[in-house]
C-alpha cells in the first residue's frame, strides 16, 4: 500500500485527536487529514463503524421529515447531497428506490399533508401524494387497507459498511493514525497540549474532537462540560433472505411518531429486506440484544405491512442502539478554552450527514480553534477516493465479472456461496489499509457468512482465512478438476 | 424445456453430494454420453465429507462406513463411470434462454444442457432464521458448521456447550462436541420426546450423561462477545431458567437449499418448501428434475443416494423418449394434518422411487399407525406404518401408484391415528 502522506506517530503531539471512529469520526478525521491537518483516530473497539454505524437502517435520507431550522435538517440536506457524489466515486453501494411514507388511517392521511409541507420548509420539493390505487399498483405485496401515501421520490439506501470504511481509508491514506481498542478514560486540558488517556497509552494532541457517539456525553464530561446526556435508543431489525427482494419496490415508511420514525419495510443494498427498527430507551450503552418482545413486535408490525414478506425466512435479526440525546437536534458545539470540539447526540440521521457534520466541523474549527486546514477543493476534484470494494447488488459484483476473473481467478473462488463472496475479495480486504481482525469486520467488507446459512457451508473456511490467511488455503483451487475423465 | 439452443453437455447436476454423484453413476450406466457434475465446494462429496461418524452406506452400498470413506467412494465411482466432476463452481444464476450461469477460477461463464438435474440438498437452519433473540455473541454453531470446524480445520470450539434439537444429527453433534472435547451440558427440544433412535438417545442421555430436556424451547442466547448461557422454557409450566454454557449448537431444523429452484420460478412444496417433484423426479419444467434432500428434507446419505439413482434412470428414460415423458400425467399426493409434507408431490406411474417408498414425513408421535391413500372415494391402499416420529422418515409402499386414475381428483394420504402432536 502507498500513502500520500506518512502516516502520523506519537513523537510529536497531534494537531487533532478525533474520538470516535463511527461513520461521524471517520468522515471528521478524513476531512482532517486531507486538509493536511495531523490526526489520530481514536477507537474504543476492535474495528471502525463497529456500534451505531454498523446496525442501522442503513437509509440516506433527503432529510424530507426532519425539525426544520435545526442544525440537523441542515447537515441531512447537505450530507445526502456530499455523500451520494462521494458514495459514486468511492464505489460505496447506493440505490435510490424512493421512499413512499403509508397512511393506514384517516388521521395518518390527514397527516401527508402536513408532512409534505414540512419537507418544503426543510427545502425538500419532491413529495407527491398518491391513492391507493397508484400505491397498491406500485407495491402490490403491501398488506390490505393503506389509504394512500406520500412519495419522496429521492430517499435513498446505502452500505453503512463502506461508507465508514471508506472514510477512514481515506484518512489512513493521508496520514491520519487509526488507533483500535483504545478506550477513551480521561482527558487533561494542558496549556498547549492535551493528553488523551487511553486504554492503550497517552495520546498528545493540540485539539480534540469528541465523535464518540454513545459515549459521547462521557467524553463531554471529560473535559469538563455538561449539557446532554445519552440515552440509548435501542433499535432490533429483522433482514428477510433475498428471494423477497422482489417484493418491495420502495422503502415503506409509516407516518413518524414522537419516538422516531417508527417500523419501516426497506431494501437493503445487498439485497435483503429489513423490517425494523424498534424504538426503546435504554440504559444500557451496550445492550445490542435482540428481545423476545421486540421481535415480537416486528412481526406484528410486518404482517400488517407486507403479510407474504413474514412467510420468508429471517437471514438475520440484529440491534443498533442510536445515540440519541434529550435535544431536538445534534449536539455540535466548539469550545476555544478547551481546544475542544464536540459532535454528539447524532442520531439515526448520522450516517447521511457525515460528510457534512465533517465540512462543518472544520470551518468552525478554523474560526474557532485556530486549525489552519487547507482548503477543500470542488468536490469532484478532490484527491481520488479509495475505491471500496463492490458488495451491492445493483452493480456488477466479482464473482459475476467475467473480465475479472479472467484476470484473477481468485475471483472466481466462491467462498461464502450465500453472499457470493470470492477468495479475491476476503484477500484484499486482509490486505487492505484498514484490515479486519474479526469474522464479523470482515463480513462487513465483503459479506461473507451474512447470508441466510451464517456460515453451516463456510463459517469455519472463514474463519481459517482470517486466522491463518497466508495457510494454503488463501491460494484458489485453480485445478478445477477439468481434466478428470 | 431446459436450453433452447446448443448444448454442452446432455445432462447437468448441480451439487455433488450422494443424490448428485449417484445420479451421475446412473446416467453414465445407462449409456448417457455427456454428465457434467457441478460442485460449488472444492471438495466433492456433500456433507458426508464432515461426518465422521460411521453408518454410510447402508441401503446404497450394502456396506457400513464413515462419512468421508463415503464421499470418496462416491467421487470415485463417478469419475471412473466417466462422469465430469467440476468442483469450486457454483451455479449463480439461470441465462435467460435456460442455460446456467457458473463461476469457477477457471472463468465465468454458460453451460447448456438438455436435462438439469437439481441437487442442492439442505442446510439446518441457523439461529438466526429461527429467530432466537439475545446477544451476537461467538460460540453459536450449526452443526455443518461445528464438524467443519472440527474435522476440517481442527479450531477450538468451546468447552460446554448446549445441543439444540434431539432428531439424529442432534446425536451426531453430541458425538463430534465429544470429539473436540467439549463438555456437553445438556440436548434441548421443544417436542415431547427425542426424535431419534432409543439407542443413541440411551447411550447418550446414560454413557454420557447428556441430560435431555423434552418439552422445552430456547428463549434467548445470552453473552457477549462469547456465548455464556441459554435461557429456556419449560413448554408445559412456562417456567424459564438459564442453562450456562460457552457454545450452543443449533441441529436439524432443514431447510432445503432452494435457490436455484425458485430462481427458476419452480413450484414449491409449501411442506418441504422444495421443488415439488413426480415420482421420476421431474418438475413441472420439462427436462428439469430435482432430487435428494432438496426435495426430502432431510433423509439420510444413502436415501439421497437412492433418490439420485432413481433421478437418473428417469433422465436416462426422458432424454430416450422425450415425448412419452411429456404426456405423463401428474396426479397431486397431498397428506393430512398428521404429516407435514410427501415426497414426491405428484404420481407418475414408473414408480422407480428410492428403495420403492413414498417418503412420508409425520407432524405426530405414534405407533402402529394405520395409514390409508384415498382417490376421491377410491381407497387406493390401507395398511399400518409401525412408527410415526416427527423429523423422522416414515415410508409407503408404492404399488398403488399404478391404480391412480391419471384423470381423477389429488390422492389424498391419511392417517387416522391419534398421535402425540408436538
Amino acid at each position: 500500500m502507498t500513502f500520500a502522506v506518512p502516516p502520523a506517530t506519537d513523537a510529536e503531539p497531534y494537531d487533532v485527536a478525533v474520538i470516535g471512529a463511527g461513520v461521524v469520526g471517520c468522515a471528521v478525521a478524513r476531512e482532517l487529514s486531507i486538509r493536511g491537518a495531523r490526526t489520530v483516530l481514536i477507537e474504543a473497539r476492535s474495528d471502525i463503524g463497529d456500534a451505531t454505524s454498523k446496525a442501522n437502517t442503513a437509509i440516506l435520507h433527503t432529510g424530507f421529515d426532519a425539525k426544520p431550522g435545526t442544525l440537523e435538517s441542515r447537515l441531512v440536506a447537505r450530507g445526502y447531497t456530499l455523500l451520494s457524489a462521494y458514495a459514486a466515486r468511492a464505489g460505496i453501494p447506493v440505490e435510490v428506490p424512493g421512499a413512499l411514507l403509508i397512511a393506514w388511517d384517516q388521521e395518518q392521511l390527514d397527516e401527508l399533508p402536513v408532512l409534505a409541507a414540512r419537507a418544503e420548509a426543510n427545502g425538500y420539493r419532491r413529495t407527491r401524494q398518491i391513492g391507493a390505487d397508484e400505491l397498491y399498483a406500485r407495491e402490490p405485496h403491501l398488506g390490505p387497507g393503506a389509504l394512500g401515501a406520500l412519495e419522496v421520490p429521492d430517499e435513498g439506501i446505502i452500505c453503512p459498511w463502506t461508507t465508514s470504511l471508506a472514510f477512514a481509508t481515506e484518512a489512513v491514506r493521508h496520514g491520519a493514525a487509526l488507533r483500535l481498542e483504545s478506550p477513551v478514560t480521561g482527558v487533561s486540558i494542558g496549556d498547549d497540549v492535551t493528553v488523551v488517556e487511553t486504554a492503550t497509552g497517552p495520546v498528545a494532541t493540540r485539539l480534540v474532537v469528541n465523535a464518540a457517539g454513545l459515549g459521547s456525553d462521557l467524553v463531554h464530561a471529560m473535559v469538563g462540560l455538561e449539557g446532554f446526556t445519552i440515552t440509548p435508543r435501542r433499535g432490533e431489525l429483522i433482514v428477510f433472505d433475498k428471494l423477497a427482494r422482489t417484493m418491495v419496490n420502495h422503502v415503506l415508511l409509516p407516518v413518524p411518531t414522537k419516538m422516531g420514525k417508527g417500523v419501516l419495510v426497506a431494501p437493503t443494498v445487498y439485497g435483503n429486506i429489513m423490517l425494523g427498527p424498534t424504538s426503546e430507551n435504554l440504559d444500557d450503552r451496550t445492550a445490542t440484544g435482540s428481545s423476545e418482545d421486540g421481535l415480537a413486535f416486528l412481526r406484528s408490525h410486518g404482517r400488517r405491512i407486507m403479510p407474504d414478506l413474514l412467510a420468508e425466512e429471517a437471514t438475520t435479526i440484529y440491534a443498533g442502539l442510536r445515540a440519541a440525546s434529550e435535544h431536538d437536534d445534534y449536539q455540535i458545539s466548539v469550545h476555544p478554552q478547551l481546544r475542544y470540539a464536540c459532535a454528539g447526540g447524532i442520531r439515526s440521521t448520522g450516517l447521511t450527514s457525515s460528510l457534512a457534520i465533517a465540512e462543518y466541523l472544520a470551518e468552525s474549527m478554523t474560526e474557532a480553534l485556530g486549525l489552519s486546514l487547507k482548503p477543500m477543493v470542488h468536490p469532484d476534484a478532490d484527491p481520488q477516493p479509495p475505491r471500496m470494494p463492490n458488495i451491492g447488488e445493483a452493480t456488477l459484483r466479482p464473482y459475476a465479472d467475467a473480465a475479472r476473473v479472467a484476470a484473477d481467478p481468485a475471483y472466481g473462488e466462491i467462498v461464502c456461496f450465500c453472499e457470493r463472496t470470492t477468495l479475491g475479495e476476503i484477500r484484499d480486504a486482509l490486505h487492505s489499509d484498514v484490515p479486519p481482525r474479526t469474522v464479523e469486520g470482515l463480513r462487513r467488507r465483503t459479506r461473507a457468512t451474512m447470508g441466510r446459512c451464517q456460515g453451516f457451508f463456510c463459517g469455519a473456511k472463514i474463519r481459517q482465512l482470517l486466522t491463518a490467511p497466508d495457510s494454503s488455503t488463501m491460494a484458489p483451487t485453480a485445478r478445477n478438476n477439468e481434466g478428470t475423465k | 424445456m431446459t436450453s433452447t439452443g446448443p448444448v454442452d453437455t446432455d445432462v447437468a447436476i448441480i451439487g455433488a453430494g450422494p443424490a448428485g454423484l449417484a445420479a451421475a453413476i446412473a446416467l453414465r450406466e445407462a449409456g448417457v454420453a455427456g454428465v457434467t457434475v457441478l460442485e460449488r465446494e472444492a471438495v466433492a462429496g456433500g456433507i458426508p465429507r464432515h461426518c465422521h461418524h460411521t453408518g454410510y452406506g447402508i441401503r446404497d452400498l450394502h456396506r457400513f462406513m464413515s462419512g468421508p470413506r463415503y464421499a470418496q467412494r462416491y467421487v470415485a465411482r463417478a469419475t471412473a463411470a466417466g462422469a465430469r466432476v467440476l468442483t469450486s463452481t457454483m451455479v449463480t444464476g439461470w441465462t435467460a434462454d435456460g442455460g446456467m450461469w457458473l463461476t469457477s477460477p477457471t472463468g465465468r461463464r454458460e453451460l447448456h444442457a438438455s436435462a438439469v438435474l437439481l441437487a442442492t440438498g439442505a442446510r439446518e437452519r441457523p439461529r438466526t432464521a429461527r429467530m432466537v433473540p439475545g446477544d451476537r455473541g461467538a460460540g453459536v454453531f450449526t452443526t455443518g458448521q461445528l464438524q467443519q470446524s472440527v474435522y476440517l480445520f481442527g479450531q477450538p470450539v468451546g468447552t460446554r456447550a448446549l445441543v439444540v434439537g434431539a432428531e439424529h444429527v442432534s446425536y451426531s453433534a453430541v458425538m463430534t462436541l465429544r470429539h473436540a472435547g467439549v463438555d456437553v451440558v445438556g440436548m434441548v427440544t421443544d417436542r415431547p420426546h427425542h426424535q431419534s433412535y432409543a439407542a443413541f438417545a440411551l447411550a447418550t442421555r446414560v454413557a454420557l450423561r447428556v441430560p435431555l430436556h423434552t418439552d422445552t424451547r430456547v428463549v434467548e442466547v445470552q453473552g457477549r462477545p462469547r456465548v455464556t448461557g441459554v435461557v429456556v422454557e419449560d413448554i408445559r409450566t412456562g417456567h424459564r431458567r438459564t442453562i450456562a454454557c460457552d457454545t450452543v449448537v443449533f441441529t436439524g431444523d432443514w431447510i432445503p437449499d432452494h435457490e436455484l429452484a425458485r430462481a427458476r420460478g419452480l413450484v414449491m412444496d409449501p411442506g418441504t418448501l422444495g421443488p415439488a417433484v413426480d415420482a421420476d423426479a421431474a418438475t413441472e419444467i420439462d427436462g428439469l428434475f430435482a432430487a435428494g434432500n432438496v426435495c426430502h428434507p432431510v433423509e439420510t446419505a444413502d436415501v439421497a443416494a437412492l433418490s439420485g439413482r432413481a433421478a437418473g434412470h428417469a433422465i436416462a428414460g426422458w432424454l430416450a423418449d422425450r415425448r412419452r415423458a411429456a404426456r405423463r400425467a401428474g396426479v397431486p399426493i397431498e397428506v393430512d394434518e398428521s404429516f407435514a409434507w410427501v415426497h414426491p408431490q405428484r404420481a407418475s406411474t414408473t414408480a422407480d422411487l428410492p428403495r420403492n417408498k413414498i417418503i412420508l414425513r409425520p407432524r405426530v408421535f405414534a405407533s402402529s399407525a394405520p395409514v390409508r391413500v384415498m382417490q376421491a372415494d377410491r381407497c387406493l391402499w390401507e395398511g399400518q406404518v409401525r412408527h410415526l416420529v416427527p423429523t423422522r422418515p416414515a415410508s409407503i409402499p408404492t404399488g398403488w401408484l399404478a391404480r391412480v386414475d391419471p384423470a381423477g381428483t389429488p390422492v389424498r394420504i391419511e392417517s387416522a391415528t391419534r398421535g402425540t402432536h408436538q
